[in-house]
Protein backbone atom coordinates (compact mmCIF):
# COMPACT_ATOMS: atom_id res chain seq x y z
CA UNK A 1 0.00 0.00 0.00
CA UNK A 2 1.11 3.85 -0.50
CA UNK A 3 1.39 4.47 3.23
CA UNK A 4 -0.78 7.81 4.17
CA UNK A 5 0.71 10.40 6.39
CA UNK A 6 -2.90 11.27 7.71
CA UNK A 7 -3.16 8.12 8.93
CA UNK A 8 0.90 7.48 9.69
CA UNK A 9 0.12 10.60 12.45
CA UNK A 10 -3.13 9.51 13.60
CA UNK A 11 -2.49 6.12 14.54
CA UNK A 12 1.01 7.17 16.38
CA UNK A 13 -0.41 10.10 17.80
CA UNK A 14 -3.53 8.33 19.31
CA UNK A 15 -1.53 5.67 20.53
CA UNK A 16 0.76 7.47 22.48
CA UNK A 17 -2.02 9.08 24.06
CA UNK A 18 -3.37 6.22 24.85
CA UNK A 19 -0.71 4.68 26.05
CA UNK A 20 0.09 8.37 28.39
CA UNK A 21 -3.38 7.55 29.73
CA UNK A 22 -2.65 4.31 30.52
CA UNK A 23 -0.02 4.68 32.19
CA UNK A 24 -0.79 7.42 34.34
CA UNK A 25 -4.35 5.09 35.60
CA UNK A 26 -1.95 2.26 36.32
CA UNK A 27 0.60 3.97 38.13
CA UNK A 28 -2.95 5.82 40.55
CA UNK A 29 -3.94 1.87 40.83
CA UNK A 30 -0.13 1.15 42.00
CA UNK A 31 -0.41 3.86 44.11
CA UNK A 32 -4.17 3.40 45.59
CA UNK A 33 -3.22 -0.57 46.08
CA UNK A 34 -0.27 0.25 48.07
CA UNK A 35 1.98 -2.02 45.76
CA UNK A 36 4.30 1.05 45.38
CA UNK A 37 5.07 3.31 48.56
CA UNK A 38 4.66 6.55 46.69
CA UNK A 39 2.08 9.37 47.44
CA UNK A 40 0.57 10.84 44.29
CA UNK A 41 -0.05 14.33 43.84
CA UNK A 42 -2.97 15.40 41.53
CA UNK A 43 -0.90 17.93 39.28
CA UNK A 44 1.10 15.11 37.97
CA UNK A 45 -2.24 13.05 36.93
CA UNK A 46 -3.56 16.53 35.46
CA UNK A 47 -0.66 17.22 33.27
CA UNK A 48 -0.32 14.07 32.01
CA UNK A 49 -4.04 13.82 31.20
CA UNK A 50 -4.04 16.73 29.48
CA UNK A 51 -0.38 16.16 26.96
CA UNK A 52 -2.64 12.81 26.53
CA UNK A 53 -5.70 14.71 25.21
CA UNK A 54 -3.45 17.18 23.00
CA UNK A 55 -2.20 14.46 21.59
CA UNK A 56 -5.26 12.77 21.06
CA UNK A 57 -6.53 15.73 19.48
CA UNK A 58 -3.51 16.29 17.07
CA UNK A 59 -3.97 12.51 15.96
CA UNK A 60 -7.97 13.34 15.36
CA UNK A 61 -6.30 16.68 13.37
CA UNK A 62 -4.29 14.67 11.58
CA UNK A 63 -7.21 11.88 10.61
CA UNK A 64 -9.14 15.23 8.79
CA UNK A 65 -6.24 15.17 6.40
CA UNK A 66 -7.30 11.71 5.59
CA UNK A 67 -10.79 12.71 4.45
CA UNK A 68 -12.15 13.84 0.61
CA UNK A 69 -14.91 15.44 2.46
CA UNK A 70 -13.67 16.41 6.00
CA UNK A 71 -17.14 18.23 6.33
CA UNK A 72 -19.56 15.22 6.34
CA UNK A 73 -17.28 13.51 8.72
CA UNK A 74 -20.04 13.26 11.07
CA UNK A 75 -21.60 10.40 8.89
CA UNK A 76 -18.75 8.03 9.70
CA UNK A 77 -20.69 7.43 13.33
CA UNK A 78 -23.62 5.86 11.98
CA UNK A 79 -22.52 2.23 10.50
CA UNK A 80 -21.00 1.23 13.86
CA UNK A 81 -22.77 -2.39 13.55
CA UNK A 82 -20.41 -3.56 10.73
CA UNK A 83 -17.33 -0.76 10.28
CA UNK A 84 -14.32 -1.20 12.67
CA UNK A 85 -13.37 2.75 10.96
CA UNK A 86 -17.32 3.95 12.55
CA UNK A 87 -16.18 2.12 15.43
CA UNK A 88 -12.81 4.19 15.95
CA UNK A 89 -15.00 7.38 14.96
CA UNK A 90 -17.53 7.21 18.01
CA UNK A 91 -15.13 5.83 20.81
CA UNK A 92 -12.47 7.91 19.75
CA UNK A 93 -14.16 11.28 21.19
CA UNK A 94 -15.10 8.90 23.84
CA UNK A 95 -11.86 8.56 25.17
CA UNK A 96 -11.07 12.03 24.91
CA UNK A 97 -14.06 13.08 27.08
CA UNK A 98 -13.62 10.11 29.47
CA UNK A 99 -9.85 11.38 29.70
CA UNK A 100 -10.77 15.15 30.26
CA UNK A 101 -12.61 14.05 33.06
CA UNK A 102 -10.27 12.05 34.07
CA UNK A 103 -7.90 14.97 34.25
CA UNK A 104 -10.41 17.13 35.54
CA UNK A 105 -10.60 15.62 38.70
CA UNK A 106 -7.27 15.19 39.65
CA UNK A 107 -7.19 19.14 38.60
CA UNK A 108 -9.64 20.35 40.91
CA UNK A 109 -8.89 18.23 43.32
CA UNK A 110 -12.38 16.36 43.51
CA UNK A 111 -11.36 13.33 45.69
CA UNK A 112 -15.16 11.91 46.08
CA UNK A 113 -15.06 8.44 47.55
CA UNK A 114 -17.00 6.51 45.95
CA UNK A 115 -16.88 3.41 47.94
CA UNK A 116 -14.37 1.86 50.49
CA UNK A 117 -13.04 -2.05 50.21
CA UNK A 118 -11.16 -2.92 53.55
CA UNK A 119 -8.36 -0.15 53.34
CA UNK A 120 -9.01 0.97 50.25
CA UNK A 121 -10.07 4.09 48.67
CA UNK A 122 -11.79 4.21 46.01
CA UNK A 123 -12.00 7.48 45.03
CA UNK A 124 -14.17 9.14 41.33
CA UNK A 125 -11.01 9.53 39.34
CA UNK A 126 -10.32 6.09 40.22
CA UNK A 127 -13.65 5.24 38.36
CA UNK A 128 -13.37 7.74 35.58
CA UNK A 129 -9.97 6.09 35.18
CA UNK A 130 -11.66 2.88 34.83
CA UNK A 131 -14.24 3.52 32.43
CA UNK A 132 -11.40 5.74 30.10
CA UNK A 133 -9.43 2.63 30.06
CA UNK A 134 -11.88 0.41 28.76
CA UNK A 135 -12.48 2.79 26.44
CA UNK A 136 -8.76 2.83 25.55
CA UNK A 137 -8.12 -0.32 24.86
CA UNK A 138 -11.50 -0.40 22.77
CA UNK A 139 -10.05 2.21 20.27
CA UNK A 140 -6.75 0.11 20.00
CA UNK A 141 -9.10 -2.96 19.34
CA UNK A 142 -10.85 -0.49 16.74
CA UNK A 143 -7.66 0.86 15.41
CA UNK A 144 -6.21 -2.31 14.97
CA UNK A 145 -8.99 -3.89 13.42
CA UNK A 146 -9.31 -1.47 10.71
CA UNK A 147 -6.60 -3.09 9.32
CA UNK A 148 -6.47 -6.16 10.55
CA UNK A 149 -10.14 -6.90 9.19
CA UNK A 150 -9.24 -6.43 5.47
CA UNK A 151 -8.56 -10.75 4.89
CA UNK A 152 -7.12 -10.27 1.44
CA UNK A 153 -4.33 -7.70 3.07
CA UNK A 154 -2.43 -10.83 4.23
CA UNK A 155 0.38 -9.29 5.82
CA UNK A 156 -2.42 -7.14 8.28
CA UNK A 157 -5.14 -10.20 8.41
CA UNK A 158 -3.90 -11.60 11.75
CA UNK A 159 -3.73 -10.67 15.51
CA UNK A 160 -0.54 -9.52 15.70
CA UNK A 161 -1.99 -6.70 13.87
CA UNK A 162 -4.13 -5.49 16.79
CA UNK A 163 -1.49 -6.68 19.47
CA UNK A 164 1.40 -4.72 18.25
CA UNK A 165 -1.12 -1.33 18.23
CA UNK A 166 -1.51 -2.02 22.27
CA UNK A 167 2.08 -2.06 22.95
CA UNK A 168 3.60 -0.13 20.61
CA UNK A 169 1.17 2.53 21.91
CA UNK A 170 1.35 1.45 25.37
CA UNK A 171 5.01 1.62 25.09
CA UNK A 172 5.81 4.98 23.63
CA UNK A 173 3.01 6.50 26.48
CA UNK A 174 4.83 4.91 29.15
CA UNK A 175 8.03 6.37 28.16
CA UNK A 176 6.57 9.70 27.40
CA UNK A 177 4.98 9.22 31.27
CA UNK A 178 8.70 8.35 32.63
CA UNK A 179 9.63 11.46 30.57
CA UNK A 180 6.83 13.54 32.77
CA UNK A 181 7.20 11.96 35.45
CA UNK A 182 11.22 13.17 35.55
CA UNK A 183 9.89 16.86 35.57
CA UNK A 184 7.44 16.52 37.87
CA UNK A 185 7.91 13.32 40.10
CA UNK A 186 11.42 11.65 39.66
CA UNK A 187 11.03 9.59 42.00
CA UNK A 188 7.99 7.87 39.88
CA UNK A 189 10.87 7.20 37.45
CA UNK A 190 11.95 3.83 38.49
CA UNK A 191 8.11 2.74 38.10
CA UNK A 192 7.19 4.10 34.46
CA UNK A 193 10.80 3.00 33.27
CA UNK A 194 10.35 -0.34 34.92
CA UNK A 195 6.74 -0.91 33.21
CA UNK A 196 8.53 0.70 29.88
CA UNK A 197 10.93 -1.29 29.55
CA UNK A 198 8.96 -4.35 30.53
CA UNK A 199 6.22 -3.52 27.28
CA UNK A 200 9.08 -2.67 24.91
CA UNK A 201 10.51 -5.89 25.19
CA UNK A 202 6.90 -7.41 24.82
CA UNK A 203 6.60 -5.45 22.11
CA UNK A 204 9.67 -5.82 20.26
CA UNK A 205 8.45 -10.05 20.54
CA UNK A 206 5.71 -9.84 18.91
CA UNK A 207 6.52 -6.98 16.51
CA UNK A 208 9.39 -8.87 15.26
CA UNK A 209 6.95 -11.92 15.21
CA UNK A 210 5.09 -10.04 12.55
CA UNK A 211 7.62 -9.55 11.13
CA UNK A 212 8.46 -12.79 10.74
CA UNK A 213 5.32 -14.03 9.57
CA UNK A 214 5.12 -11.31 7.45
CA UNK A 215 8.46 -12.26 5.85
CA UNK A 216 6.83 -16.39 5.41
CA UNK A 217 3.66 -15.22 4.15
CA UNK A 218 2.46 -16.63 0.58
CA UNK A 219 -0.19 -14.75 -1.48
CA UNK A 220 -3.11 -16.42 -2.44
CA UNK A 221 -4.13 -14.19 -5.18
CA UNK A 222 -1.91 -14.96 -7.86
CA UNK A 223 -2.34 -13.46 -11.64
CA UNK A 224 -3.82 -16.45 -12.50
CA UNK A 225 -6.81 -16.13 -9.71
CA UNK A 226 -6.90 -12.95 -10.91
CA UNK A 227 -8.02 -13.31 -14.60
CA UNK A 228 -9.19 -16.79 -14.15
CA UNK A 229 -6.55 -18.58 -16.50
CA UNK A 230 -5.01 -21.76 -15.91
CA UNK A 231 -1.05 -21.56 -17.29
CA UNK A 232 1.54 -21.13 -15.48
CA UNK A 233 3.27 -18.50 -17.75
CA UNK A 234 0.98 -15.41 -17.93
CA UNK A 235 2.24 -11.59 -18.29
CA UNK A 236 0.05 -8.35 -18.75
CA UNK A 237 1.27 -6.69 -21.82
CA UNK A 238 -1.31 -3.55 -21.36
CA UNK A 239 -2.80 -2.28 -17.85
CA UNK A 240 -5.05 -1.00 -20.47
CA UNK A 241 -4.04 2.93 -19.98
CA UNK A 242 -0.54 4.68 -20.17
CA UNK A 243 -1.02 7.64 -17.80
CA UNK A 244 -1.64 6.93 -14.03
CA UNK A 245 -4.64 6.33 -11.94
CA UNK A 246 -5.87 6.14 -8.45
CA UNK A 247 -5.38 2.08 -8.58
CA UNK A 248 -1.49 2.91 -9.51
CA UNK A 249 -0.86 5.87 -7.02
CA UNK A 250 -2.90 4.72 -3.76
CA UNK A 251 -1.88 0.87 -3.53
CA UNK A 252 1.95 0.77 -4.14
CA UNK A 253 4.59 2.38 -1.92
CA UNK A 254 6.49 2.99 -5.24
CA UNK A 255 10.04 2.43 -3.25
CA UNK A 256 12.79 -0.24 -3.70
CA UNK A 257 13.33 -2.90 -2.07
CA UNK A 258 16.50 -1.94 -0.26
CA UNK A 259 14.68 1.45 0.79
CA UNK A 260 12.08 -1.15 2.33
CA UNK A 261 14.54 -2.72 4.15
CA UNK A 262 16.71 0.69 5.43
CA UNK A 263 12.99 1.52 6.94
CA UNK A 264 12.72 -1.42 9.02
CA UNK A 265 16.42 -1.41 10.07
CA UNK A 266 15.98 2.51 11.22
CA UNK A 267 12.40 1.59 13.00
CA UNK A 268 14.16 -1.52 15.13
CA UNK A 269 16.74 0.65 16.05
CA UNK A 270 15.00 3.73 17.16
CA UNK A 271 11.92 2.12 18.87
CA UNK A 272 13.54 -0.48 20.76
CA UNK A 273 17.18 -0.38 20.71
CA UNK A 274 17.85 3.50 21.84
CA UNK A 275 14.77 3.52 23.98
CA UNK A 276 15.78 0.61 25.69
CA UNK A 277 19.22 2.07 26.38
CA UNK A 278 18.33 5.17 27.00
CA UNK A 279 15.24 3.40 29.95
CA UNK A 280 18.00 1.77 31.30
CA UNK A 281 20.36 4.58 31.56
CA UNK A 282 17.46 6.41 33.54
CA UNK A 283 17.27 3.55 35.73
CA UNK A 284 20.52 4.08 36.77
CA UNK A 285 20.79 7.87 36.57
CA UNK A 286 17.81 9.78 36.43
CA UNK A 287 18.25 12.41 33.83
CA UNK A 288 15.42 14.43 32.00
CA UNK A 289 17.41 14.56 28.45
CA UNK A 290 17.99 10.56 28.39
CA UNK A 291 14.61 10.45 28.38
CA UNK A 292 13.70 13.08 25.67
CA UNK A 293 15.99 11.52 23.77
CA UNK A 294 14.33 7.96 24.64
CA UNK A 295 10.23 9.96 23.57
CA UNK A 296 11.60 11.42 20.93
CA UNK A 297 13.36 8.10 19.59
CA UNK A 298 10.61 6.41 19.86
CA UNK A 299 8.05 8.80 18.54
CA UNK A 300 10.15 8.98 15.17
CA UNK A 301 10.90 5.64 14.82
CA UNK A 302 7.24 4.81 15.54
CA UNK A 303 6.41 7.00 12.14
CA UNK A 304 8.55 4.69 10.15
CA UNK A 305 7.40 1.95 11.93
CA UNK A 306 3.67 2.73 10.77
CA UNK A 307 5.09 3.63 7.29
CA UNK A 308 6.48 0.31 7.05
CA UNK A 309 3.53 -1.71 8.02
CA UNK A 310 1.55 0.36 5.27
CA UNK A 311 3.63 -0.18 3.00
CA UNK A 312 4.58 -4.13 3.59
CA UNK A 313 0.19 -4.33 2.96
CA UNK A 314 0.18 -6.42 -0.58
CA UNK A 315 -3.03 -5.42 -1.85
CA UNK A 316 -4.09 -8.05 -4.53
CA UNK A 317 -4.91 -5.33 -6.82
CA UNK A 318 -1.94 -4.78 -7.83
CA UNK A 319 -1.65 -8.01 -9.64
CA UNK A 320 -3.80 -6.06 -12.26
CA UNK A 321 -1.74 -3.22 -12.46
CA UNK A 322 1.87 -4.79 -13.23
CA UNK A 323 2.94 -3.74 -17.35
CA UNK A 324 2.26 0.38 -18.64
CA UNK A 325 1.76 -1.08 -22.07
CA UNK B 1 -33.97 -12.08 -6.22
CA UNK B 2 -32.49 -10.40 -8.65
CA UNK B 3 -29.21 -9.96 -9.30
CA UNK B 4 -27.80 -7.58 -12.17
CA UNK B 5 -24.55 -8.28 -13.91
CA UNK B 6 -22.16 -8.52 -16.91
CA UNK B 7 -21.18 -11.96 -18.17
CA UNK B 8 -17.92 -11.14 -20.29
CA UNK B 9 -16.95 -13.09 -22.76
CA UNK B 10 -13.00 -14.00 -23.19
CA UNK B 11 -12.98 -15.99 -26.57
CA UNK B 12 -14.63 -12.80 -28.27
CA UNK B 13 -13.31 -9.66 -26.86
CA UNK B 14 -10.67 -8.31 -29.59
CA UNK B 15 -9.70 -5.09 -26.91
CA UNK B 16 -11.14 -2.56 -28.86
CA UNK B 17 -11.60 -0.10 -25.86
CA UNK B 18 -15.40 0.74 -26.97
CA UNK B 19 -16.84 -0.54 -23.68
CA UNK B 20 -14.06 1.50 -21.87
CA UNK B 21 -15.02 4.90 -23.95
CA UNK B 22 -18.27 4.35 -23.83
CA UNK B 23 -18.42 3.97 -20.10
CA UNK B 24 -16.77 7.50 -19.88
CA UNK B 25 -18.91 8.91 -22.13
CA UNK B 26 -22.01 8.11 -20.54
CA UNK B 27 -21.04 8.46 -17.11
CA UNK B 28 -19.29 11.87 -17.32
CA UNK B 29 -22.42 13.56 -18.82
CA UNK B 30 -24.54 11.71 -15.67
CA UNK B 31 -26.47 13.63 -13.32
CA UNK B 32 -23.49 13.35 -10.93
CA UNK B 33 -21.37 14.93 -12.68
CA UNK B 34 -18.39 15.00 -15.04
CA UNK B 35 -15.61 11.82 -14.26
CA UNK B 36 -12.43 13.83 -13.20
CA UNK B 37 -9.86 13.74 -16.15
CA UNK B 38 -6.43 15.89 -15.40
CA UNK B 39 -4.40 16.34 -18.13
CA UNK B 40 -5.77 14.39 -20.48
CA UNK B 41 -3.49 15.71 -23.37
CA UNK B 42 -0.95 16.48 -21.26
CA UNK B 43 2.09 14.73 -19.51
CA UNK B 44 1.12 12.26 -16.97
CA UNK B 45 -3.00 12.47 -17.81
CA UNK B 46 -5.15 11.08 -14.93
CA UNK B 47 -8.70 10.89 -14.47
CA UNK B 48 -11.21 8.42 -12.91
CA UNK B 49 -12.20 5.29 -15.02
CA UNK B 50 -14.70 3.01 -14.07
CA UNK B 51 -14.30 0.23 -16.97
CA UNK B 52 -10.59 -0.65 -18.13
CA UNK B 53 -9.93 -3.50 -20.69
CA UNK B 54 -6.43 -5.14 -19.85
CA UNK B 55 -4.44 -7.02 -22.29
CA UNK B 56 -2.22 -10.16 -21.06
CA UNK B 57 -0.02 -12.70 -22.83
CA UNK B 58 -0.48 -16.30 -21.84
CA UNK B 59 2.18 -18.97 -23.04
CA UNK B 60 5.69 -18.54 -24.62
CA UNK B 61 6.43 -17.47 -27.96
CA UNK B 62 5.68 -18.85 -30.22
CA UNK B 63 2.64 -21.08 -28.40
CA UNK B 64 1.36 -17.72 -26.82
CA UNK B 65 -2.56 -16.53 -26.72
CA UNK B 66 -2.87 -12.79 -26.36
CA UNK B 67 -6.02 -12.50 -23.60
CA UNK B 68 -7.87 -9.16 -23.62
CA UNK B 69 -9.55 -8.55 -20.17
CA UNK B 70 -11.99 -6.16 -19.41
CA UNK B 71 -12.05 -5.23 -15.87
CA UNK B 72 -15.09 -3.53 -14.08
CA UNK B 73 -16.83 -3.53 -10.65
CA UNK B 74 -17.94 -7.34 -10.32
CA UNK B 75 -20.93 -6.33 -8.01
CA UNK B 76 -20.41 -9.12 -5.40
CA UNK B 77 -22.96 -11.01 -3.94
CA UNK B 78 -21.20 -10.63 -0.73
CA UNK B 79 -19.26 -7.43 -1.21
CA UNK B 80 -16.42 -6.83 0.86
CA UNK B 81 -16.38 -2.65 0.25
CA UNK B 82 -19.64 -2.71 1.78
CA UNK B 83 -19.69 -3.08 5.31
CA UNK B 84 -16.35 -1.12 5.87
CA UNK B 85 -18.53 2.03 4.84
CA UNK B 86 -18.12 4.33 8.33
CA UNK B 87 -20.88 6.01 6.57
CA UNK B 88 -22.91 3.90 4.66
CA UNK B 89 -22.44 5.61 1.25
CA UNK B 90 -21.46 2.31 -0.35
CA UNK B 91 -24.34 -0.18 -0.17
CA UNK B 92 -26.19 -2.95 -2.17
CA UNK B 93 -29.14 -2.69 -4.03
CA UNK B 94 -31.76 -4.81 -1.90
CA UNK B 95 -33.88 -5.12 -5.63
CA UNK B 96 -31.51 -5.42 -8.35
CA UNK B 97 -27.79 -6.26 -6.21
CA UNK B 98 -26.03 -3.29 -8.13
CA UNK B 99 -22.95 -1.97 -5.60
CA UNK B 100 -23.78 2.09 -5.31
CA UNK B 101 -22.20 4.75 -3.23
CA UNK B 102 -24.54 7.29 -2.50
CA UNK B 103 -21.82 10.48 -3.60
CA UNK B 104 -23.61 12.66 -1.01
CA UNK B 105 -22.67 10.31 1.90
CA UNK B 106 -19.24 9.90 0.99
CA UNK B 107 -16.26 11.16 3.17
CA UNK B 108 -13.66 10.31 0.43
CA UNK B 109 -11.61 7.83 3.06
CA UNK B 110 -10.96 5.71 0.60
CA UNK B 111 -11.28 2.81 3.44
CA UNK B 112 -13.78 0.87 0.64
CA UNK B 113 -11.31 1.45 -2.09
CA UNK B 114 -8.79 -0.77 0.57
CA UNK B 115 -11.23 -3.42 0.82
CA UNK B 116 -11.56 -4.28 -2.60
CA UNK B 117 -9.81 -6.76 -3.86
CA UNK B 118 -10.01 -6.03 -7.44
CA UNK B 119 -8.94 -2.16 -7.34
CA UNK B 120 -12.60 -1.55 -8.90
CA UNK B 121 -13.16 1.46 -6.60
CA UNK B 122 -11.52 4.96 -8.00
CA UNK B 123 -11.51 7.60 -5.97
CA UNK B 124 -12.79 11.76 -7.90
CA UNK B 125 -9.90 14.04 -7.32
CA UNK B 126 -12.00 16.79 -7.95
CA UNK B 127 -15.45 15.90 -6.39
CA UNK B 128 -13.17 14.11 -3.75
CA UNK B 129 -15.88 11.49 -3.41
CA UNK B 130 -15.29 6.94 -4.32
CA UNK B 131 -16.68 6.49 -7.53
CA UNK B 132 -17.35 2.74 -9.17
CA UNK B 133 -19.33 1.15 -11.92
CA UNK B 134 -23.11 1.88 -10.96
CA UNK B 135 -24.29 -0.77 -13.32
CA UNK B 136 -25.47 2.29 -16.00
CA UNK B 137 -28.47 1.87 -13.18
CA UNK B 138 -29.53 5.71 -14.84
CA UNK B 139 -30.34 3.79 -18.02
CA UNK B 140 -31.07 0.32 -16.88
CA UNK B 141 -34.67 2.06 -15.82
CA UNK B 142 -35.19 5.15 -17.94
CA UNK B 143 -38.44 5.15 -19.19
CA UNK B 144 -37.27 7.74 -21.73
CA UNK B 145 -34.89 5.05 -23.29
CA UNK B 146 -36.27 2.82 -26.21
CA UNK B 147 -36.74 -0.97 -24.16
CA UNK B 148 -33.58 -2.73 -25.98
CA UNK B 149 -31.26 0.44 -25.10
CA UNK B 150 -31.97 -0.25 -21.36
CA UNK B 151 -28.69 -1.68 -20.55
CA UNK B 152 -25.31 -0.73 -19.23
CA UNK B 153 -23.56 1.50 -21.75
CA UNK B 154 -21.12 -0.93 -21.97
CA UNK B 155 -23.45 -3.18 -23.69
CA UNK B 156 -24.17 -1.44 -25.92
CA UNK B 157 -20.76 -0.31 -27.31
CA UNK B 158 -19.48 -3.78 -27.41
CA UNK B 159 -19.32 -4.64 -31.30
CA UNK B 160 -18.61 -8.17 -30.63
CA UNK B 161 -20.92 -9.05 -28.24
CA UNK B 162 -18.44 -9.96 -26.08
CA UNK B 163 -20.34 -8.45 -22.69
CA UNK B 164 -24.01 -10.29 -21.84
CA UNK B 165 -26.34 -8.22 -19.32
CA UNK B 166 -28.76 -9.90 -17.16
CA UNK B 167 -30.07 -11.49 -14.09
CA UNK B 168 -27.42 -14.08 -13.44
CA UNK B 169 -30.11 -15.37 -10.47
CA UNK B 170 -32.41 -15.87 -13.20
CA UNK B 171 -31.70 -19.72 -14.16
CA UNK B 172 -33.67 -18.85 -17.39
CA UNK B 173 -31.47 -15.92 -18.06
CA UNK B 174 -29.31 -15.76 -21.18
CA UNK B 175 -26.22 -14.62 -18.53
CA UNK B 176 -27.56 -17.80 -16.31
CA UNK B 177 -27.36 -19.90 -19.52
CA UNK B 178 -23.72 -19.12 -20.90
CA UNK B 179 -22.37 -19.13 -17.63
CA UNK B 180 -23.62 -22.44 -17.40
CA UNK B 181 -23.20 -24.15 -20.52
CA UNK B 182 -19.89 -22.31 -21.42
CA UNK B 183 -18.20 -22.60 -18.49
CA UNK B 184 -18.74 -19.08 -16.91
CA UNK B 185 -16.42 -18.22 -13.70
CA UNK B 186 -15.89 -16.05 -10.96
CA UNK B 187 -12.28 -13.57 -10.50
CA UNK B 188 -10.14 -14.52 -6.99
CA UNK B 189 -13.30 -17.02 -5.84
CA UNK B 190 -10.25 -17.12 -2.62
CA UNK B 191 -11.70 -14.36 -0.87
CA UNK B 192 -15.61 -15.50 -0.79
CA UNK B 193 -16.74 -12.39 -2.37
CA UNK B 194 -18.80 -14.26 -4.74
CA UNK B 195 -18.74 -11.88 -7.88
CA UNK B 196 -21.87 -11.37 -9.55
CA UNK B 197 -20.03 -10.62 -12.81
CA UNK B 198 -18.98 -13.73 -14.54
CA UNK B 199 -16.57 -14.60 -17.05
CA UNK B 200 -16.26 -17.13 -20.15
CA UNK B 201 -12.98 -18.63 -20.85
CA UNK B 202 -11.18 -18.72 -24.22
CA UNK B 203 -12.35 -21.81 -25.84
CA UNK B 204 -11.47 -23.70 -29.16
CA UNK B 205 -13.98 -26.80 -31.14
CA UNK B 206 -11.90 -30.02 -31.00
CA UNK B 207 -13.83 -32.34 -33.36
CA UNK B 208 -11.90 -35.85 -32.81
CA UNK B 209 -12.21 -38.31 -35.75
CA UNK B 210 -11.29 -42.22 -35.57
CA UNK B 211 -9.98 -43.91 -38.60
CA UNK B 212 -13.11 -46.04 -39.26
CA UNK B 213 -15.19 -42.60 -38.26
CA UNK B 214 -13.54 -41.58 -42.08
CA UNK B 215 -14.56 -44.37 -43.73
CA UNK B 216 -17.68 -46.06 -44.65
CA UNK B 217 -18.08 -49.48 -43.49
CA UNK B 218 -20.62 -50.09 -45.94
CA UNK B 219 -19.51 -48.43 -49.06
CA UNK B 220 -20.45 -49.83 -52.10
CA UNK B 221 -16.97 -49.69 -53.93
CA UNK B 222 -15.90 -52.06 -51.58
CA UNK B 223 -17.79 -54.87 -52.92
CA UNK B 224 -15.88 -54.29 -56.49
CA UNK B 225 -12.64 -54.03 -54.65
CA UNK B 226 -11.76 -50.43 -55.92
CA UNK B 227 -9.21 -49.01 -53.59
CA UNK B 228 -9.46 -45.37 -53.62
CA UNK B 229 -5.88 -43.58 -54.37
CA UNK B 230 -5.44 -40.92 -51.85
CA UNK B 231 -2.27 -39.69 -53.42
CA UNK B 232 -4.52 -38.90 -56.39
CA UNK B 233 -6.71 -36.07 -56.84
CA UNK B 234 -10.58 -36.89 -56.25
CA UNK B 235 -13.10 -34.75 -58.62
CA UNK B 236 -13.62 -32.97 -56.05
CA UNK B 237 -10.22 -31.02 -56.32
CA UNK B 238 -10.38 -30.73 -59.67
CA UNK B 239 -13.97 -30.05 -60.29
CA UNK B 240 -16.00 -26.82 -59.11
CA UNK B 241 -19.67 -28.23 -58.91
Amino acid sequence: MQPAFSVIFLTTLIGMGQGLFLALYTGQVYFVLNVVDKTSTDIFYSIGSAVSLALLVLGLVASIFHLGRPERAWRAASMWRTSWLSREVIVLPTVMGLIFLYGLVHFMGWNLTVMTIGAVVIDLSLLIGLLATIAVFSLFIATGMIYACLKFLQEWHSPLTVINYILLGSVSGFTLATLIAAYKQPELIPFFAGWSIVLLILAFIFRGASLIRNKRLRPKSTVQTAIGIRHNQIKQKSMGFMGGSVNTRDFFHGKTAFFLRSIKTIFIIMVFAIPLTMLIMALIKPSVVVLAIATASMYVGLLAERWYFFAEGNHPQNIYYQAIA
Amino acid sequence: MTQLALVIDLNVCVGCHACVTSCKEWNTSGSAGALSDDNPYGKDPTGTFFNRVQTYEVGQFPKTETVHFPKSCLHCEDPPCVPVCPTGASYKRKEDGIVLVDYDKCIGCRYCSWACPYGAREIDEHQKVMKKCTLCVDRLYDENLPEEERKPACVMACPTSARIYGDVHDPDSEVSVAIREQGGYQLMPEWGTKPSNHYLPRRKNHVSYKRDELERVDNPLKKEDYQVDASEPSLDDVTSW
